[in-house]
């Protein structure tokens, strides 16, 4: 019936991918959203520069999980600099469904998260991004 | 199932913004507990009000700023009488409801509240009702206690006593809760409050929307609501006992809030002014009188019995759905018509979207009630909340439209 819950992002909701914790993560971040209180922990694994294992952990929205779900798949693999590059756009065309303001913020929960990581704690130079 | 007080139909034809559709489908406004929608004459008088006799009040001696400050003042007291308080000058506009409740916080509570005092606030509360109190504890030293709530969002009755003690200087204190919609025990906590010399403030931003709400039989000391929530404009008002008011300090300075000002040193205004600094909501404050206007015609006794109805009825249809988790009292005797629920299998924000999707307007998140959120193991729920203009067809499709969600969410 809705465009917003197509069957990607109910699969991803109610079977997420690379969900659970990694013991020993490299990298391990948490973050909410204070509208609606949803919580997310993310944990990478790191060899080198590369992201060789990642997991989330959380209670959220369909789309704040889906898009955690699809977008640490995504991650797997990459280096920290090619995740630096990812954005706003990158996460919307990834979910490929069409989203108001509201829940642009649970869209980008996830990609926010992992950028805190990645940059460490308040150094996100695209932190204002995510204000749309 | 409507009042004969109440013509439903005939009230929902004084609401514009009603006659319209939303994504194709007749609208259904059931989050009147975040803000209400306003009647005609409401809207009219905002317009009247901008195209006939704009001008700054107090002061101007020309006829428009006359008759502005008549129809001001004249607002204010239809707004005493409303909540039939003694006098005019009882009655203090604010922003809004946090405001007024700030206002108490940053006058009394500034010049009442010692280190070692007792704050009690309950887990039912608006964060407005929590986070100024905690904010002059943590000034001045004092503890800010909470009386519990049980599975179905009651406050426990023992504890009126047992959290009130010797030690308590104010009691902060909701009359309807925006979550669970309990009604609380308002005279007991009222009574126990006053027995150990404590002062009482009361959050009418639920209760004075919905329910006859008499501050002389209530004996409070202070009182706190919303234009907004009921049918007027964005503007609070905060009630309060003449002696109380007159001996706190002042609020704001500014101007129309003096008497006097001298290099070194001001004299204040007389109640209400004393507290209103700089030019108020003039147009807003005016306009509150057609909202009361509007409730009064209506008669708040059949208020609350169309939406007491509307509540039992939807609490019917509720229980029918499997495994959704209501918060708050069953008893529609016991709650205002606000509905918190969850359903296991949708985020509230989705659940909030698909109604969208079907022209339903409901509240998803936490409604600036966290500590309970929390209490009771919840992220966030959704709300459906009723007014005046809501039916029993709107609570069908509340009804019809969560089974939707529920397929959609269904495990594949």
């Amino acid at each position: 019936m809705d465009d917003l819950y197509r069957e990607l992002i109910l699969d991803h909701y109610q079977h997420p991918h690379n969900h659970g914790e990694i013991p020993g993560a490299d990298i391990s971040v948490e973050d909410s959203n204070p509208l609606c209180g949803d919580k997310i922990r993310i944990d990478l694994k790191l060899q080198g520069d590369t992201v060789v294992d990642v997991k989330f952990n959380g209670k959220g929205c369909a789309i704040s999980q889906a898009s955690a779900s699809m977008l640490t798949d995504e991650i797997i693999g990459k280096t920290l600099d090619e995740i630096k590059t990812l954005d706003k756009q990158f996460v919307l065309e990834m979910l490929g469904i069409p989203l108001g303001p509201s829940r642009i913020k649970c869209a980008l929960l996830p990609l926010k998260v992992i950028k805190v990581g990645v940059y460490g704690v308040g150094a996100n130079p695209d932190e204002d991004e995510d204000e749309s | 199932m409507t009042q004969p007080g109440l013509n439903i139909s005939a009230i929902r034809e004084d609401f514009p913004i009603l006659q319209q559709t939303v994504h194709g489908k007749p609208l259904v406004y059931l989050d009147s507990a975040a803000t209400s929608q306003k009647p005609e004459t409401v809207i009219r008088a905002f317009d009247t009000y901008y195209r006939t006799i704009n001008a700054n009040i107090h002061r101007g001696v020309y006829t428009l700023a006359e008759e502005a400050t008549a129809q001001y003042e004249g607002a204010r007291k239809k707004i005493q009488k409303f909540i039939n308080a003694k006098s005019f000058r009882e009655m203090i506009y604010t922003r809004n409801t946090t405001e007024a409740l700030n206002l108490v916080a940053q006058t009394w509570g500034r010049a009442n509240i010692r280190a070692g005092d007792e704050i009690v606030s309950t887990l039912l509360e608006h964060h407005s009702n929590i986070v100024p109190w905690q904010m002059l504890a943590q000034e001045k030293g004092a503890t800010l206690n909470f009386i519990e709530v049980d599975a179905q969002g009651q406050l426990l009755p023992e504890q009126i006593a047992s959290v009130i003690t010797a030690r308590t200087k104010l009691v902060a204190i909701t009359m309807m809760s925006n979550v669970a919609g309990t009604i609380t025990p308002i005279d007991a906590i009222i009574a126990r409050a006053h027995a150990v010399g404590a002062v009482v403030v009361v959050d009418g931003a639920q209760s004075v929307p919905h329910m006859p709400v008499d501050v002389q039989a209530l004996d409070c000391d202070f009182l706190a609501f919303s234009g907004h929530k009921m049918l007027g404009p964005f503007i609070g008002v905060l009630y309060g006992k003449r002696a109380l008011l007159e001996a706190m300090p002042p609020f704001l300075g500014g101007g129309d809030m003096i008497r006097e000002v001298h290099r070194d040193h001001s004299k204040w205004n007389e109640l209400p002014w004393k507290f209103e600094a700089g030019t108020p909501s003039v147009a807003e404050g005016i306009v509150m009188g057609a909202a009361i206007d509007y409730l009064s015609g209506l008669g708040m006794a059949n208020v609350r019995a169309h939406e007491r109805e509307l509540v039992a009825y939807a609490l019917e249809k509720f229980a029918a759905v499997d495994g959704v988790r209501i918060v708050g009292p069953l008893d529609p005797d016991a709650r205002g018509g606000v509905i918190a629920f969850e359903i296991p299998e949708a985020h509230p924000h989705d659940i909030a979207q698909i109604f969208d999707r079907e022209g339903i307007c409901v509240r998803a998140g936490h409604h600036c009630a966290m500590p309970l959120h929390e209490h009771y193991g919840l992220a966030a729920t959704t709300r459906a909340s009723f007014y005046i203009y809501n039916t029993p067809d709107e609570v069908d499709r509340l009804i019809a439209t969560l089974k939707k969600v529920r397929e959609i969410f269904k495990t594949q």
